[in-house]
């Protein structure tokens, strides 16, 4: 399966990526405008994800209710987002929509029409959005983690308070919308059946007029690490554990990555088979790795009865502790099998491939092809994966419990017993 | 694109669709079994059973099955419904002889009491993990209020008692009940050699005894109503509304496939201008489920409690507005267009090519190529879509809301 990557950048910073699936019959696209929640003002919390909404609320010639309708009659399969960094569109559709739609989306991002009588509906879609975290038990205590071990600005979940949402006006979405909505910085990914030579063509008539502007200024605060609990009346208690892990961009990343696919890759992997298969502690476990663009964390989470949430918490960190002492050639040839499986597997999917390409020009500035991947992968050995745990063994773990009662915690040879 | 068939001599179907193009293969048993065919002594078998199905055969520990899964790099996972019970894997293609007799050999289970036991608690863990989600059983209750005394009321996990009581001689009972290959077909997907294919299951499963399952499909006595769930420390409140639908035999089921994406698609639909737009509700929807013999659809809203006694008024007014006025020509073919660009991007997944051809099976029996479905949903008239609606009034419903709100009534 041969894989070829094309990409251009327009004079105004617009980067356009994309991989021809010549063997699909649909073309999907994702769109990052560098427009995320980071930016948002503190007394403004949740504004990236409230422009997100309003801008679909009319733009170009269309109303709310056309713009649907727009992109229902070419088939398109929409979604739209706000994240840490970016501001997210994606679709998936039949191939010969592809240039119809993304025609609909140039319109989205450069001639919102922000129509005062939507601005309350959009704001009460923001606020649904706020209350749908509070029943997601497993959501608020990995939200908390994140917060906690990445601090209040990289760890802040888009959708902000009750509160501040309330206090963003019409003016203040048009505001943040003029500084941030911009081309310099803005990826167009498209992956499925298409030719990039009349892709680039077209994206470039349909964003040329558009100027770049000033790149905005970042803060960040400090993290907050440490344990801590969350009381809940539930019927489980939500543990979320996170340890230093490693970018995406870090030349250590498949190092750790190739660890914690050892940890919690597989059926046969440590965390289910110590913590669920051979204990039957619980249902739901998993390590995984988090990204940002200039670091990166190990998050777990397991949800258990309340009493087997001890022994839950303490096996999980003996295995996190025991990772320190190596893996074994068995386990990384079964990792190595199953990397290069999903990877073939989502060649299946243009969505999927949109989304990660994408995702790899945001984090790197190139798109790192199967090949590449695959030769990353078959690098990897026991040998330099064990030096890698040897250097920088699974410590400092920040934990956040949400249930009936707090847990103990005792690691390194510090025990802290949560407030 | 190749389709083909086989039965072997003890009944076990074998069903494929070959795509020589394709880079994957998609391998499943869908069996013909699930809470419907439980008694209530026994609530929760047929789940428990998929998960023990995993933990070893007299050829196999339960960590070699793990094991070997992972060694194939497969994307493996089961499933258990009302109705069907589902085991499945994908893989590269060049592990289809592994990927079948793994598959094939695990369909016949030990039960060992030590790997039986710690499941058990697997599977209380997984009924508590539910208790702490939306709709906090609102869908159990919604299932066992809607369909009354008939089975398919039953409730597919069990509760904690129910699951605790089982032992391994009550599941090999079971199992000798349900598992006769001729309730059990054999789908694929994707780049598969079909003739060792046959020859492969011939040799694993060939010496299976047959014997004949039996299922009452006898049509259920829906039952309409209006039920409250307290749920004091939930922040949302949660209303499901289920009305008669269409058994998976029925011609209709295609109209009223298009009447749901109509009226209650997450995007463009009756629903979604009512509720979503304008920030009424954080979700809504409506979707079928078809049984053999049964159907229904249910309608579902999340909103705040605050909204929540509006929101059904908004509702029995919406449903009363579609069935004194009708669907237009124009949604019609906004949702046909929509289904349309569905089923082209669901097809690319082999994957999903499998469980559309597993399922086809379980419900009728006769096989529709991607290209018969589009055509059959192209097809469907306006005419149509309100015979469906005829058929299944929205506003003869049993509703069931689950939440803080302790005085919600049914809307007059």
């Amino acid at each position: 399966m041969e894989q070829q990557i094309f990409h251009h950048t327009y004079e105004n910073g617009i980067t356009l990526v994309a991989q021809p699936m010549p063997w699909l019959e649909s073309a999907a696209f994702s769109i990052a405008v560098p427009a995320g929640c980071r930016y948002d003002a503190l007394s403004q919390r949740g504004i990236a994800n409230f422009v997100c909404e309003m801008v679909q609320r009319g733009c170009g010639d269309l109303n709310s209710r056309e713009f649907i309708e727009a992109l229902e009659s070419l088939g398109v399969d929409y979604s739209s987002s706000a994240s840490l960094y970016n501001t997210n569109f994606g679709g998936a559709m039949q191939a010969a929509q592809l240039h119809d739609a993304l025609r609909i989306y140039a319109d989205v991002l450069q001639r919102p029409s922000f129509p005062e009588d939507q601005l309350e509906d959009g704001r009460l879609v923001c606020f649904q959005e706020i209350a749908a975290l509070g029943d997601d038990l497993a959501q608020r205590a990995l939200q908390k983690l994140r917060t906690n071990f990445y601090g209040a600005i990289d760890g802040r979940n888009c959708e902000g308070s009750l509160e501040t949402v309330q206090s963003i006006t019409l003016n203040d979405i048009e505001s943040f919308y003029e500084q941030h909505y911009r081309p310099n910085g803005l990826i167009i990914a498209c992956a499925g059946k298409l030719d990039f030579d009349s892709l680039q063509t077209h994206v470039g008539e349909l964003f040329q007029d558009w100027q770049a502007k000033p790149d905005p200024i970042v803060s960040t605060e400090p993290a907050n690490h440490g344990v801590e609990h969350i009381e809940h009346e539930s019927e489980q208690t939500h543990i979320a554990i996170a340890y230093p892990g490693v970018a995406y961009s870090h030349e250590n990343y498949y190092l750790n990555r190739g660890a914690i696919g050892v940890l919690s890759g597989g059926m046969s992997s440590r965390l289910f088979t110590e913590v669920r298969e051979k204990r039957g502690l619980c249902y739901t476990v998993f390590a995984s790795c988090h990204t940002l663009k200039d670091k990166g964390a190990v998050l777990c989470y397991s949800g258990t009865t309340n009493e087997r949430a001890q022994e839950t918490l303490d096996v999980i960190i003996e295995e996190l502790q025991k990772m320190a002492l190596g893996i074994k050639e068995d386990e990384l040839r079964r990792l190595k099998v199953q990397v290069k499986s999903g990877m073939v597997m989502q060649q299946e999917s243009c969505r999927g491939r949109a989304g990660s390409i994408a995702g790899d020009w945001f984090h790197l500035g190139r798109v790192r092809t199967l090949d590449e991947v695959n030769e990353k992968i078959n690098e990897l050995t026991v040998e330099s994966i064990n030096e890698y745990l040897a250097a920088n063994p699974p410590q400092s773990f920040d934990i956040v419990t949400l249930g009936p009662q707090p847990l103990e915690f005792e690691a390194n040879g510090i025990s802290a017993t949560q407030a | 694109m190749e389709y083909r068939q086989h039965r072997l001599k003890n009944g076990l179907n074998i069903l494929a669709e070959c795509n020589p193009q394709a880079y994957t293969s998609a391998f499943g048993f869908f069996v013909r079994t699930g809470a419907r065919d439980e008694t209530s002594e026994i609530s929760g078998v047929s789940h428990f059973l998929e998960h023990m199905v995993f933990k070893g055969t007299p050829n196999r520990s339960a960590a070699q099955v793990n094991l070997e899964l992972d060694e194939m790099g497969s994307a493996s996972n089961a499933r258990t419904g009302e109705e069907s019970t589902i085991y499945h894997a994908a893989v590269l293609p060049e592990f289809q002889g592994q990927v079948v007799e793994l598959l094939s050999d695990i369909m016949r289970p030990s039960l060992r009491v030590d790997d039986f036991e710690t499941e058990k608690q697997v599977i209380i863990e997984e009924i508590k993990m539910y208790d702490d989600q939306p709709p906090y059983g609102g869908y159990e209750r919604m299932m066992s209020e809607f369909f009354g005394k008939h089975p398919l009321g039953q409730s597919v996990l069990g509760t904690v008692d129910s699951v605790s009581g089982l032992t391994p001689e009550s599941m090999m009972s079971y199992f000798k009940e349900r598992y006769s290959p001729s309730n059990i077909c054999f789908a694929g997907a994707g780049k598969i050699d079909f003739d060792k294919l046959v020859e492969d299951l011939d040799k694993h499963c060939g010496q299976w005894t047959p014997f004949s399952p039996e299922r009452s499909t006898k049509t259920a006595d829906y039952q309409t109503g209006f039920v409250s769930m307290h749920k004091p420390n939930s922040h949302q409140q949660y209303i499901l509304q289920m009305a008669a639908g269409p058994s998976s035999a029925q011609e209709i089921r295609f109209a009223t496939a298009v009447l749901c994406s109509i009226i209650g698609d997450d995007s463009g639909s009756r629903l979604y201008w009512e509720f979503l737009d304008s920030g009424l509700a954080e979700s809504a929807g409506m979707g079928g489920y078809d049984y053999q013999g049964s159907g229904a659809v249910m309608t579902f809203i999340c909103c705040s409690p605050e909204q929540a006694q509006e929101n059904l008024g908004r509702l029995a007014k919406l449903q009363q507005s579609i069935r004194n006025e009708g669907i237009t020509q124009k949604e019609l073919n906004l949702a046909k267009r929509k289904i349309a660009s569905h089923i082209v991007l669901a097809s690319e997944r082999t994957n999903s090519r499998m469980f559309s051809i597993g399922s086809q099976w379980l419900s009728e029996e006769s096989f529709k190529t991607v290209a018969e479905i589009a055509a059959i949903y192209e097809s469907v008239t306006l005419d149509q879509i309100h015979e469906a609606l005829a058929a299944f009034p929205l506003d003869q419903n049993m509703t069931v809301t689950v939440g803080p709100c302790e005085n919600l009534v049914a809307p007059n």
